[in-house]
């Protein structure tokens, strides 16, 4: 193993440890109130296991209690990810020169802070490499399939997140990732759009197409902007480079 | 078996794994076949992160109740200066606070 390919897994364990650490209560809160819903523990871990994203998890589980028809839980687990299409055509420049099996696989862990990670990554041209995804992608995984595990034997034991303020955390930590793209163009009249938008969406049509619609504000705001001499864009610098 | 797994719902999480993968791979595929990428098509992708992410914050934001407006305000401005844990570390402690005051 060479001396880069070592700083590349450190840098990875290291970025991926604190998202766990972030996501750490949520995976927690999703077991718990997957038991709650009459899931059993194999089914929760089987849940994050195989879908690996936390917010539909949770609203999967909270319509599994409500009769909701089997098609419609499907259905709501596909309109809160579908997000995740924006993400992975964003970040497509930067993964083109793996091999097939390699984006098949790293694509499965395309969670928000794998793909805030990875665009941060890319804006400092550096390449996004294989191993780097990879573990980036386990550190988050692991813990966040292990600490469901906790939260199912933990049962009910935080049914409220508000009382011990965990609620908070993960509004904020995505606030955080949003202002860590700050000095890319355009950055401030998208994020005004997609506030705008996903409040005005969550108000007049509901949750979760609330956030389709709300980015929707935010890429059409960039995409009509005037083109100016900033146009060396992120993704041409790091595809020169690479 | 029965007791670990029920027909239904492995199915329905079956179902949810195939159409949460398709997402993530969806992307990928439908602009790798495009020949060639316009410039507006460019910045748009570009603006990806944050009109995405934003919309994971504003909405919580404005209607989480006072207590969680006033903690977002408050970690904007600080994040403006520190990192992500430090950040998460003192809107805990301000929800908490602010939680014992306004109830």
């Amino acid at each position: 193993m060479t001396p880069a390919t070592k700083d590349e897994i450190r840098d990875a364990f290291r970025r991926g440890s604190a998202v766990a650490i972030a996501a750490a209560p949520f995976a927690v809160l999703f077991g718990a109130v997957a038991i709650d819903n009459g899931l059993t523990i194999a089914e929760a871990a089987l849940m994050s296991a195989t879908l690996y994203a936390g917010a539909s998890q949770l609203v999967g589980v909270e319509l599994f209690d409500h009769n909701v028809a089997p098609w419609l839980v499907v259905l709501s687990i596909f309109a809160v990810n579908f997000r995740h299409v924006l993400y992975s055509a964003a970040i497509a420049a930067h993964i083109r020169h793996l091999t097939f099996w390699q984006k098949a696989t790293s694509l499965f862990f395309l969670t928000d802070p794998q793909f805030a990670e990875t665009e941060r990554r890319a804006d400092a041209g550096i390449r996004v490499s294989y191993i780097w995804s990879l573990v980036l992608g386990l550190s988050v995984y692991v813990p966040w399939l292990c600490l469901t595990i906790v939260g199912g034997l933990l049962g009910n034991l935080i049914s409220d997140p508000k009382a011990i303020g965990i609620d908070v955390l993960l509004p904020i930590y995505f606030m955080g990732l949003v202002l860590g793209f700050r000095s890319r163009a355009n950055w401030l009249p998208v994020v005004l759009a997609s506030s705008a938008g996903s409040i005005l969406a969550l108000h007049f049509v509901g949750s979760p197409w609330h956030v389709s619609l709300g980015a929707l504000a935010g890429i059409l705001v960039a995409a009509l902007m005037p083109l100016d001499g900033d146009e060396a864009t992120v993704g041409d610098v790091v595809e020169g480079e690479a | 078996m029965d007791t670990l797994f029920h027909m239904q719902t492995l199915l329905i999480i079956a179902a949810g794994a195939i159409a949460t993968y398709l997402t993530r791979v969806g992307g990928y595929v439908f602009i790798t076949r495009m020949k060639r990428i316009p410039p507006r098509a460019e910045a748009a992708l570009n603006a990806v992160p944050a009109a995405v992410l934003t919309t994971l914050v504003a909405p919580a934001a404005v209607t989480g109740g006072l207590d969680v407006s006033l903690t977002m305000a408050v970690a904007l401005l600080v994040g403006l200066r520190l990192s992500l844990l430090p950040v998460l570390a003192i809107g805990w402690v301000v929800v908490m606070v602010l939680r014992q005051f306004i109830g």
